[in-house]
């Protein structure tokens, strides 16, 4: 370590703004991260408890807030399709893009990893600082666009195309907006990238590193080489959009009534629909680990620290995680088995999706062997981190019939893929990323949740959350495609009507489930009961620092001396060993 | 916290051997690689399934033009490594001519585009919906260009406000010099491959 | 804050309470008039297909597979959860236990599904992507446009005539056949009539977006892609009236992108086809 000091600046005190608005320390910025993604996520899920009134009672007026949505989209307070597919795309653009990534990477990344590997901040903090302000741009362009003519994006989150090219204006903002938040997502994985490599305390060799830092480490490639090829595909959908060119579209269009091309429409073919697809899912497919990845090293943090043990097999984890990232960039295609494959690439895809299969299911089941002979504390984090693992579990185990070929002919499409992938993200991450805020709101604050609010938080969102998503496993099996404004047109759809009712009935009250939460929230933040530094007795770096760390985290820096999970070492006087703390004598 | 009182920002890591912003640098361009690389593979295919490529006679892409534009960028990588290569000498006067050479080499890449093909293209009608070709064609080299707009800014930067922190550190302001000229030494390389593909091919 | 709380409950159940006033269905407007054969419920649609329970019998054995892996971690889970919760005179054990028959289960796995996907998936996907000789098959293309199915049968001749889009007129001929020629005897139909016991190769293209050609009862899905023709086959062994759903987001009315499949003794489809046809399903507004 040089002779650069941290903590001594010899400069003055910022400003308001350079403080608390364009502030580059890491944690102000985590903290921005954070509020925003919390914001997103709680805006991206009303989208959904709108729509399930549609889905719950087809054409029926909302009841008492029906008429806020105005005559365009919601006349007489029944949803219109266009609206329903708006709410639709933009609940799963919101939900992945500018929710749980922001959050589990900007959020708890920004904040936690520098902690964790002893540093005084980011490698590139002025970098950090202008990645926070360009996702914020990107979410007020994502927002903004639900007021231009034609509404918000409705052609799904995926957008593919022609139907895309062809859309309202709405399309068009997404478009650019997501040029904004992938610019955002790539200045900040090359910032997390260099921290990692360069800025570990003396002594924190990588197999030293919490496995939260190593999640990061590899979600961050993930999202510095999968997001181009969609940054790229966003530049020809908009120059298709606006340039009149044909990238993806074929030769001989005929929209409604009129061969392209027309005034509206001037292309002239020679494009391929299938090469947004290819494009989309090159990066899409990376997306769902870097929505899973930080969340799993949440859950190893909390399970680790309150089982009071180390995590079993922590380099058999390591290599299975960095496997895992290696593999996400070659099983893209299982997401278009149906565009008309044939036996060769389906046959190389459906391989190396059950490869990837292998390496999330020996980290789940490390996590589980961590529990075997563990000391467990039952505390608010932790609720959330157990039930993360049976949760994952099913979502990961449902993927199998997916990545299937010839069981996806079926399954594509259907309720079965909205429940799969929502067992990952929803009572995955999501119950991931409350662990996380209970369990480093301590150190953000000084002050602690108050725990029975927090139970209560945790069942009812346990309970509601599977009653939401369990039964779309069967309304799939049973033939009921996704994305569907009113599925009782079809025979298949009306026998299930009663689950579909009971799932929207169950997103309501998981919705009035997060009250105990932000109720506990703003109360915590004011009047929490106050905590030392270490309330947890954590052994990484994070429960060194003071709480809240100052500007450059450390009173002096940290050198460690022993792995990230020192706790019960036999024949030791401590229960636990901080990594910096010297051996015994 | 400021960059310069962070560890490794202007010395290299022990272990690493490199400095953070040099580090950085290759891991950005390795995302470009990404971006263009995702284009170049849009070409691929969309060539491989049309029916029908225009040639030469087609596009009239002027090879002279295009091998003049090439010597261009290739003379303008010269002299961003000699602005670096002095300033390592620790002869800023020399560094900064040979940075306004680049910015001056750059502007005549970007008016030679504009001047003697786009414009003259736009009029003739091989506009972007024209054909995949000139889809291709205005998608790749106007990403490209943008890339060298991006750089002329700031080594602009370096040459002028910027240029202040040669005095308070110019071991940190040789850096940041190299990782400009990393990147714009990549922007050339992209058009070394843009070139062929597009007027030779 | 616990007065919050339990406000929250109370609220909570009362909605749960209150919830059966508001629970009537709607009617669906589009099979009134229509019975739809067979029972629908929670699970497999009835199976009208030939190779259709290949497909079933996957989705079953593999959910088996999932269910023991399952119920092994949340049996193991809930063991752990239980027995070593914390309590006084209780360490946790610092040394990592080697766990063999983890490692073994783990290999278990990977195994079977290699044996899933190549001994099950493989044969069934490959028997699906491979339709019989077009000469010995009834052969239809199915044109998607936003938002109705058209059906082309190549008539007696059993030869398609050319299609172009100059020839569409959108009431009475939506896929562009040129009838002077091979296409004089063309039969388009917004209805599709399928004869029972016989091998059907249906190509799949769109007018305009993606949209997807999905029967549930066949256990058939294929998206329809503009600007390509896609074959998909099936042998309908289940005669009734069944329902075509698009499978993928093509715009505002893709919900009701709905047609009839029947499937009827090859001397009733050979009468339809006779005359020529069903209606032409009309060209649905936006």
């Amino acid at each position: 370590m040089t002779a650069e000091h941290h903590g001594q600046h010899g400069h003055h005190e910022l400003g308001w703004w350079r403080k608390y608005v364009f502030s580059t320390d890491h944690k102000v910025i985590g903290v921005q991260y954070a509020v925003t993604a919390l914001f997103f996520l709680f805006f991206g899920f009303c989208l959904m408890m709108i729509m399930r009134w549609q889905l719950a009672y087809p054409g029926r007026p909302l009841p008492l807030i029906g008429g806020l949505f105005g005559e365009a989209n919601m006349p007489g307070g029944i949803m219109l399709p266009e609206f329903y597919n708006s709410l639709g795309a933009m609940h799963g653009t919101i939900m992945v893009f500018l929710g749980v990534v922001p959050m589990v990477v900007g959020g708890f990344g920004n904040y936690v990893m520098p902690l964790q590997i002893g540093a005084p901040d980011m490698s590139f903090p002025k970098l950090n600082m202008v990645s926070y302000w360009v996702y914020f741009v990107g979410g007020v362009v994502m927002l903004t666009s639900f007021f231009v003519p034609g509404g918000a994006a409705n052609s799904g989150w995926t957008s593919y195309a022609p139907l895309s090219v062809i859309a309202t204006m709405g399309q068009t903002m997404w478009l650019l907006g997501m040029v904004f938040l992938i610019t955002s997502s790539l200045l900040g994985s090359v910032n997390f990238i260099v921290t990692i490599i360069q800025l570990r305390a003396k002594g924190l060799t990588m197999f030293r590193l919490p496995f939260f830092v190593w999640a990061q480490f590899v979600t961050a490639f993930l999202l510095l080489l999968a997001f181009p090829p969609l940054e790229a595909a966003a530049v020809l959908q908009l120059m298709d959009r606006v340039a009149g060119t044909s990238f993806f579209i074929p030769a001989g269009l005929v929209v409604s009534g009129q061969v392209l091309p027309t005034d509206n429409l001037p292309q002239t073919g020679g494009g391929n629909p299938l090469l947004w697809q290819h494009l989309f899912w090159f990066l899409a497919h990376p997306e769902v680990y870097v929505l899973i990845l930080p969340g799993m090293g949440i859950v190893t943090e909390v399970i680790a620290n309150n089982t009071r043990k180390p995590v079993w097999g922590y380099r058999t984890m390591v290599y299975a995680l960095v496997f895992l990232g290696f593999m996400s960039f070659i099983v893209w295609a299982h997401h278009m088995f149906i565009t008309g494959m044939g036996t060769t690439l389906s046959a190389f895809f459906a391989t190396t999706t059950m490869i990837i299969s292998i390496p999330s299911v020996v980290i789940l089941t490390a996590l589980l062997i961590t529990l075997h002979r563990a000391s467990i504390r039952f505390t608010t984090p932790m609720l959330f981190a157990l039930a993360f693992l049976p949760m994952f579990a099913v979502g990961g185990l449902t993927g199998l019939p997916l990545g299937l070929p010839a069981a996806d002919i079926p399954l594509h499409d259907t309720y079965y893929v909205i429940a799969h992938f929502h067992y990952v993200v929803a009572p995955g991450t999501i119950f991931a990323i409350f662990a996380g805020i209970y369990y480093w709101f301590p150190k953000v604050t000084g002050r602690t949740f108050d725990p029975f609010l927090g139970k209560i938080h945790f069942w009812l969102s346990l309970v509601f959350i599977n009653i939401v998503f369990a039964p779309m496993f069967w309304v799939g099996m049973a033939g009921v495609s996704r994305r569907l404004y009113d599925q009782t047109v079809y025979a298949h759809g009306l026998a299930v009507q009663p689950a579909v009712e009971l799932s929207s009935w169950a997103a309501w009250l998981l919705g009035l489930a997060q009250i105990p939460f932000i109720i506990n929230f703003f109360m915590s933040i004011r009047k929490g009961r106050t905590v030392s530094d270490n309330p947890w007795e954590g052994t990484t770096l994070e429960w060194v620092a003071p709480s809240p760390p100052p500007h450059g985290n450390f009173a002096s820096v940290p050198v460690v001396y022993r792995g990230p999970y020192e706790y019960s070492v036999p024949g030791s006087a401590r229960e636990f060993f901080p990594q910096n703390v010297v051996a015994e004598a | 916290m400021s960059a310069e009182t962070l560890p490794y920002t202007v010395h290299p890591h022990p272990i690493t051997g490199v400095y953070s912003g040099k580090l950085g640098t290759w891991l950005f361009l390795a995302s470009e690689v990404m971006l263009f690389g995702a284009l170049f593979s849009s070409y691929v295919l969309l060539r491989v399934s049309a029916a029908h490529w225009p040639g030469h006679d087609e596009t009239h892409l002027s090879v002279p033009i295009g091998t003049f534009n090439t010597l261009v960028l290739i003379v303008s990588s010269v002299t961003m490594v000699m602005a670096w290569a002095s300033l390592k000498m620790n002869e800023f006067a020399k560094a900064r001519w040979y940075l306004a050479a680049t910015v001056v080499l750059a502007l005549v890449f970007l008016l030679v585009k504009l001047f003697f093909e786009y414009m003259p293209k736009w009029e003739h009608g091989h506009r972007p919906g024209f054909s995949s070709f000139f889809a291709l064609y205005y998608t790749l080299t106007g990403l490209h260009a943008l890339h060298i707009i991006g750089g002329i800014i700031v080594i602009t930067y370096f040459l002028l406000p910027g240029s202040a922190l040669w005095k308070k550190d110019p071991e940190y302001y040789t850096n940041r010099i190299e990782c400009t000229g990393l990147y714009w030494h990549f922007v050339d390389l992209v058009w070394i491959f843009l070139f062929p593909v597009l007027y030779l091919m | 804050m616990k007065f919050a709380a339990v406000a929250t409950v109370v609220l909570a159940g009362w909605c749960v309470w209150a919830s059966p006033a508001l629970g009537q269905q709607a009617d669906a407007p589009s099979t009134v008039g229509v019975t739809i054969t067979g029972d629908y419920g929670y699970g497999f649609p009835p199976d009208a297909s030939e190779h259709g329970h290949e497909m079933d019998r996957l989705i079953v054995i593999v959910h088996w597979f999932m269910g023991v892996l399952f119920v092994g971690w949340g049996v193991f889970f809930a063991y752990c959860l239980v027995r070593f919760r914390r309590r006084p005179g209780h360490q946790a054990g610092y040394d990592m236990i080697k766990a063999k028959p983890s490692k073994y289960a783990e290999l278990g796995v990977a195994v079977f599904e290699g044996v899933l996907l190549i001994s099950f998936s493989m044969p069934a996907w490959t028997k699906a992507k491979s339709p019989p000789d077009p000469a010995t098959a009834v052969n239809i293309r199915v044109v998607a446009e936003q938002f109705a199915w058209n059906f082309h049968y190549p008539g007696k001749d059993g030869k398609f005539g050319k299609t172009d889009p100059k020839h569409i007129d959108t009431a009475i001929n939506a896929v562009g056949v040129d009838r002077s020629g091979e296409g004089k005897d063309d039969v388009i139909s917004g209805e599709l009539h399928v004869p029972v016991g016989e091998a059907v190769i249906c190509q799949i293209s769109s007018k305009d977006v993606i949209h997807s050609f999905g029967v549930p009862v066949l256990r058939v899905k294929q998206d329809a892609m503009p600007g390509m023709r896609i074959p998909v086959w099936f042998k309908a062994v289940k005669t009734g009236t069944y329902e075509v759903a698009c499978a993928q987001l093509c715009g505002n009315n893709h919900y009701k992108m709905k047609a009839l499949i029947v499937i009827e003794p090859r001397d009733q489809y050979d009468a339809w086809l006779e005359k020529k046809g069903a209606p032409p399903k009309e060209f649905e507004e936006e």
